[in-house]
Formats: structure tokens, C-alpha cells, sequence
């Protein structure tokens, strides 16, 4: 068996070897989403355009609308006159929230009651109106808080009676950086979407070629054929695992608090997923547009369903069923707790026993799959 | 030759895609040494018939025997035994001449001490010395498809199956590839071609006619030429090719008349008289110079053949 497996091997070596490609297709997009996720995919909400209306001409109108700029989330566009300019505003996407202080506002407040503030957003994005809708709610009780010297959390704001104080102290990412999110994260999906799609084109190139014919006409078994196939592969993931690590830890500075031996491991189940899951794929496409089509459809679903951006606790209960056949769901628990909560085996064993099995799964039906037979 | 001596024998193969038959009932028997041609249209069934001796289609029906192992119940022995060159080329292009060889040696697992040694030879026969570091994409057809047959038999075979190994490939390099064949021929090798070269098959012992999935005919260059045309046939050179097929054809004791290149085949019953034909050609106001008996070339042979089944099912 290892005669050829050896032979196998040192043949995909070679042809890498050759590609002169090769090295640019495997490292450079790789590092283009690296660097594009790690600067530009954010939550946070800055520097919303927003319009203002004040129909008040107030003190305190005024004193409300300096909270707003004060903490530089807002960002005014237009102070208009109507409120129909308002409404322009919005509809032609040039601001995404409109604040209009009615008149009587600093009336209202001086004979102590609630004065009137309206607020309308742009809900187009939903995430992005919500956290600014959240952002208004602080700015306008920290107004009140100031003008009464009251400190009252948002929520709370206008009730009287026991006053609660919120200290927020989030663990392993104290800052919130969505960075430092994202990136451990990228470590599985990157690999994964590189992985797939390198495996399962590499059988079907040969099927196109007609190499393939000519290996199924000889002795080997379908085993020495996938497992020369997939190892190479195999290495070329654990070698973009290392770079995501490496760029994440010394240039994004997202701190590595657990064993790289933890990662090392489930980085090498979740590869075995990953290589399965190319290999079957290769064995269901005749030729490159089908793995390519087959890939897409795999492949994002993969992502969506994974935990990556969107909370998997969120989705309906089918979805969540299909994460749990996943294999990026359980690496992307394993490579975030190892990054930021140095956590180990003694946490992790579960999600690395499940990539293990999926792992063997898919491995197992490709080998199964792959017939040496053009039938 | 008795059933028992054949190193390839296939019984009522058959292969069936569907509702399409490729291969339908193929009797052969091809004995060690021979070199047997496979000669036929595209789409005949040369390629499925070769791939299911192979081992790479499974049977609908019928069965194989290669190198004494039941294709369809022990595919894997017969892959030991055989050696094959597919209809594609199918080296590694971005690997070396000698890189090539060492993958597919290893495949076979020719023992290492052997294989350096067989390496050389099959470099040798591809004509290939000196060239051992080039990298395959960068060779000529000619010399790709004698490094395929290396790479083929790197492990021995007895038997050798060639998909259309001289598709595409110049004359003058078919003419050495039909060289290597003879050469491991006289050693034993029994071999079963395709091809689709009317002039290759002179070069086979026996050549096997095939047309739309059955075998048409079976037997020598000769054999076939003598025995299957069953009249005499004649070759005029004349005006108006169209319309003299119809006036020969209407001829008495013509049984085919065909247009072979820039003039016009007539096959005459044994014995008929040429006399008649000049008469209608004349009447018809074609100028024909006087019918020459010719020997018949393989592709008349093939032609009418192949046009025979077609003439009785149309007159069924």
C-alpha cells in the first residue's frame, strides 16, 4: 500500500511543484480576505449620516443635539427646515437617522414633563438601525442624566424609584473588537472554502484530462488513490492554518491564550472533514463547471450555517439542526476558545470528537464512493 | 482456434447505456501474439468494447476472459495483466519523461532494481534518449504516444489494449508506432488495436469490423478481401459521378456501385459481363473510360458491409 501511496504522492508534489500558480493561488487570496475581513468587516456603528430637525431653537434643544455630536457616532448632514426635507433625507439615502425635537421641547422639560423627541431610522439595515437606535437611547439618557445629575441606565430611563447602575466588564474580549472576532474565525472558513474546492478539482481535472482513466485501469486501490490525493492537501491546510494564526497573533495582535498543540489537533480533524468533503464532492462531478456549481452550493451554506458571523442560537430550529453535521461550526469554537479563552482539551473534547467523526464519515464515503469504474 | 488457447475471448458482450446499445453480442477470440484490429466508424462501439476487456465498464450481458481472469468477476487481476492506452492522451503533461515512467512503474509496482533498467527501455523504444528531463507537455505527438506505450508496459503485460493510439498523430510517426507494435507482438504480446486509419489495418493479423456495436466480419486483410465483396469489382473513371452510381446500379449483374474517391467502384457478380454497364453508362451520356477489375481494398470491403444489414432492414 505505501509503494503507492508514495508514488501518489510524490506525483502531486511534483505537479504543484510545476504549477508555477500555484503559490500565488494558495497564499494570496488567502491573505486578501485575511487583511479585508480583518479591517473592514466590523459591527460597530460609526459615523452614521444623520439629519437633524429642531423645531424647538432652544438651550436646551441645542444642549440635546451637542450630546449627539459629542460622541462622533453621528455624523449631521443636514440641518433642515421641514420636515418634509426630513423625509427627503431619508428617502434618497443621504441620512440614515433623523432626529426632529418637536417645538415645546424645552418647555415640556422646564415644567417637568417628558419632552417630545422623535426619531426615525433608515431600517433598511436592520443591524445597523438597531445599534444606532441603541446608541440614541444611551446619548439621550446621558442628556437627562447630565441636566438632572441623575444617573439612570437607559432602559430605565424615565422611571423613578430604585436606581440600578449597569458595569459592563465583557470577558476575553474587553474591548468588544469585532476583530478579534473575526479573525480566529477566519482560520476554518478560509481553510475550508481553500481546501474543498483544491481537493474536489484536483480528482476532476484528472477525469477531465484523461489521466484518471488511466490510473483506474491500473492495480491501485481506491484508499491509496484518495489518501495520495487528499494528503498533500492536508498539509497545504495546516500551512494556511499557521499563516491566519501567525497574521492574526503578530499583525492583527489578537491575543493566542491557548496550546497551539490544541489547535494543531483540531485543526488537523477538521482538515480530514474538509478533504472528505472535497474528495465526495470530486466523486459526484464529471467535470470542473459541475464541482465548480456543487462547490458553490456546498461551500456557503457551510459558512452561513456555521456560526461565523451570523449566532447559530438565532436560526430556526431546522437550520440549526444541519450545524450540527457541520464541521466549520465545531472548528470555529475550538479556534476562538483557543485564541481568546485558552481554554483545552478538557473543554474542547466534545467539539473535537465531533470533527473527528465527521471527519472519518466523509473520508469514508469518498474511498466508498470513488468505483474504479467509468460506468 | 479453440476457445481455451485465447488470451482475450470475449462471449455475447454486450453493454447497454440505457436504452442505447454499444456493444451488442460480441463473439472474439484472439490467440497470444496475435495483433487484432478494431476497425470502424466513430461511434461503432470500438472505444466501449476495448474498455469493457478492460475492466473499466462492467458488462450488461455476456462475458469476458482476459489473460485467463474473468473480467466482470475479477476486474483487479485482470488489471495486472493488462496493459492500456485510452482514446486521450493521458501522461502527466507538467512531469518529466522519467518522472512519468516512475509514477506509472510505481503504480504497477515494478520492483525498483527492474525498474531503472526497464525505464531505459521503454525510453529507448519512445526514442526518447537524452530526453529523459523533458517535461512531457513539450514533446511532439509522435513521441508522446510511444512514451503512453512505455509507460504501458512498463509492467510486461501479456495482453495490450490501443484506443486509437495514432489518432492525430503525423504518418511517418504512425509508421514507427506500428513498428513498436510488431516488435511486441513477436514477443508474445497479444494485442487488440482500434483504429480508424482504413490503411492500418493492412498491419493487423486479423482485423475485426464493427459497426454500430456488432462485429460485421472477422479475419485476414486478405481473407476479408477475397471473401467478403463476393463478386468482382471494377473501377471506371468517368464524368458525373452522381448520376453514373444510378446508371450502374440499374445495370444487370452489377450488386453495388460507389463512389470511391474521384472515380466509381461497381461490384459485378462472378462472371457478369462489363459490356451492358458501358451500354447504360453511354446511354445515360457519361463519358466512362473502360472498367478495370481491381483488387478490392479494405474499404470497399468495409463499405459494403457495412451498407449490407442497412440494405435488407430498408428492404424489410
Amino acid at each position: 500500500m505505501f509503494d503507492r501511496l508514495r508514488v501518489m504522492l510524490m506525483k502531486e508534489l511534483l505537479e504543484l511543484h510545476r504549477d508555477p500558480w500555484a503559490m500565488f493561488r494558495l497564499v494570496v487570496p488567502l491573505l486578501l480576505q485575511l487583511f479585508a475581513f480583518g479591517y473592514a468587516a466590523t459591527f460597530t456603528v460609526n459615523h452614521v449620516a444623520t439629519s437633524v430637525l429642531d423645531l424647538d431653537h432652544s438651550q436646551e434643544s441645542r444642549g440635546l443635539i451637542s450630546h449627539f455630536a459629542a460622541t462622533g457616532r453621528f455624523d449631521f448632514v443636514d440641518f433642515a427646515t421641514s420636515q418634509a426635507d426630513v423625509t427627503r433625507d431619508i428617502d434618497a439615502g443621504r441620512a440614515t437617522v433623523a432626529i426632529v425635537i418637536h417645538a415645546g421641547f424645552a418647555r415640556d422639560l422646564l415644567n417637568g414633563r417628558t419632552g417630545p423627541l422623535q426619531v426615525a431610522v433608515d431600517g433598511t439595515n436592520s443591524n445597523t438601525a438597531l445599534i444606532a437606535l441603541g446608541y440614541v437611547g444611551r446619548i439621550v439618557a446621558r442628556y437627562q442624566a447630565d441636566r438632572t445629575g441623575v444617573t439612570v441606565p437607559a432602559a430605565a430611563a424615565g422611571a423613578s424609584g430604585v436606581s440600578v447602575t449597569l458595569r459592563e466588564r465583557p470577558w476575553f474580549n474587553g474591548g468588544l473588537e469585532d476583530r478579534w472576532f473575526f479573525i480566529p474565525g477566519l482560520i476554518g472558513t478560509l481553510t475550508l472554502i481553500q481546501v474543498v474546492s483544491l481537493t474536489a478539482f484536483a480528482v476532476v481535472r484528472e477525469r477531465e484530462v484523461g489521466t484518471l482513466e488511466q490510473i483506474m485501469v491500473s492495480p491501485i486501490r481506491p484508499i491509496e488513490f484518495i489518501l495520495g490525493k487528499a494528503a498533500p492537501f492536508f498539509f497545504i491546510g495546516l500551512g494556511e492554518v499557521l499563516l491566519i494564526t501567525m497574521v492574526g497573533e503578530w499583525w492583527f495582535h489578537i491575543p493566542f491564550l491557548g496550546s497551539p498543540l490544541v489547535m494543531l489537533l483540531g485543526a488537523s480533524l477538521f482538515l480530514l472533514a474538509a478533504l472528505g468533503l472535497g474528495l465526495l464532492l470530486s466523486t459526484l462531478s464529471r467535470t470542473q463547471q459541475q464541482a465548480f456549481a456543487l462547490n458553490f452550493f456546498i461551500v456557503n451554506p457551510f459558512f452561513i450555517l456555521s456560526g461565523f458571523a451570523f449566532p447559530i442560537a438565532a436560526m430556526p430550529a431546522a437550520m440549526q439542526w444541519f450545524t450540527w453535521i457541520n464541521p466549520l461550526r465545531y472548528f470555529l469554537v475550538v479556534t476562538r476558545a483557543v485564541f481568546l479563552k485558552g481554554v483545552g482539551i478538557a473543554v474542547l473534547w466534545p467539539d473535537l470528537a465531533v470533527m473527528g467523526l465527521l471527519g472519518a464519515v466523509l473520508f469514508g464515503l469518498s474511498i466508498l464512493r470513488f468505483r474504479k469504474s467509468l460506468d | 482456434m479453440k476457445a481455451d488457447d485465447a488470451v482475450v475471448l470475449a462471449q455475447a458482450l454486450t453493454k447497454r447505456f440505457g436504452a442505447f446499445t454499444a456493444v451488442d453480442g460480441l463473439d472474439l477470440a484472439i490467440a497470444r501474439g496475435e495483433v487484432v484490429g478494431f476497425i470502424g466508424p466513430n461511434g461503432a462501439g470500438k472505444s466501449t468494447a476495448i474498455r469493457l476487456l478492460c475492466g473499466l465498464l462492467r458488462p450488461s450481458a455476456g462475458r469476458a476472459i482476459v489473460a485467463g481472469y474473468d473480467v466482470g468477476r475479477e476486474p483487479e487481476a485482470v488489471r495486472e495483466h493488462i496493459g492500456y492506452m485510452s482514446q486521450k492522451f493521458s501522461l502527466y503533461g507538467d512531469l518529466t519523461v522519467r518522472e512519468n515512467l516512475q509514477f506509472f512503474g510505481g503504480l504497477y509496482r515494478v520492483p525498483r532494481r527492474e525498474l531503472e533498467q526497464r525505464m531505459g527501455l521503454a525510453v529507448a523504444l519512445a526514442g526518447l534518449e537524452g530526453r529523459e528531463r523533458a517535461l512531457v507537455r513539450t514533446l511532439a505527438g509522435g513521441w508522446k504516444q510511444r512514451l503512453a506505450l512505455g509507460c504501458a508496459i512498463l509492467h510486461r503485460p501479456p495482453v495490450l489494449f490501443l484506443d486509437e493510439p495514432t489518432s492525430g498523430v503525423e504518418p511517418e510517426a504512425r509508421r514507427k508506432f506500428w513498428d513498436l507494435i510488431h516488435h511486441l507482438a513477436s514477443d508474445g504480446v497479444t494485442i487488440l488495436v482500434s483504429t480508424h486509419y482504413m490503411e492500418e489495418a493492412e498491419y493487423c493479423n486479423r482485423i475485426a469490423l464493427i459497426d454500430a456495436g456488432r462485429l460485421v466480419a472477422i479475419g485476414s486483410p486478405g481473407s476479408l478481401r477475397r471473401r467478403e465483396l463476393g463478386g468482382t469489382l471494377y473501377e471506371l473513371e468517368c464524368s458525373a459521378l452522381g448520376a453514373a452510381v444510378a446508371a450502374a446500379n440499374s445495370a444487370p449483374g452489377v450488386i453495388d456501385a460507389a463512389i470511391f474517391g474521384d472515380k466509381l467502384h461497381v461490384l459485378m457478380a462472378q462472371g457478369a459481363d462489363t459490356a451492358e454497364l458501358a451500354r447504360l453508362l453511354g446511354r445515360a451520356r457519361i463519358t466512362a473510360g473502360p472498367p478495370r477489375a481491381i483488387i478490392p481494398s479494405l474499404e470497399d470491403v468495409f463499405v459494403r458491409l457495412v451498407a449490407k444489414p442497412r440494405d435488407r432492414r430498408s428492404g424489410a
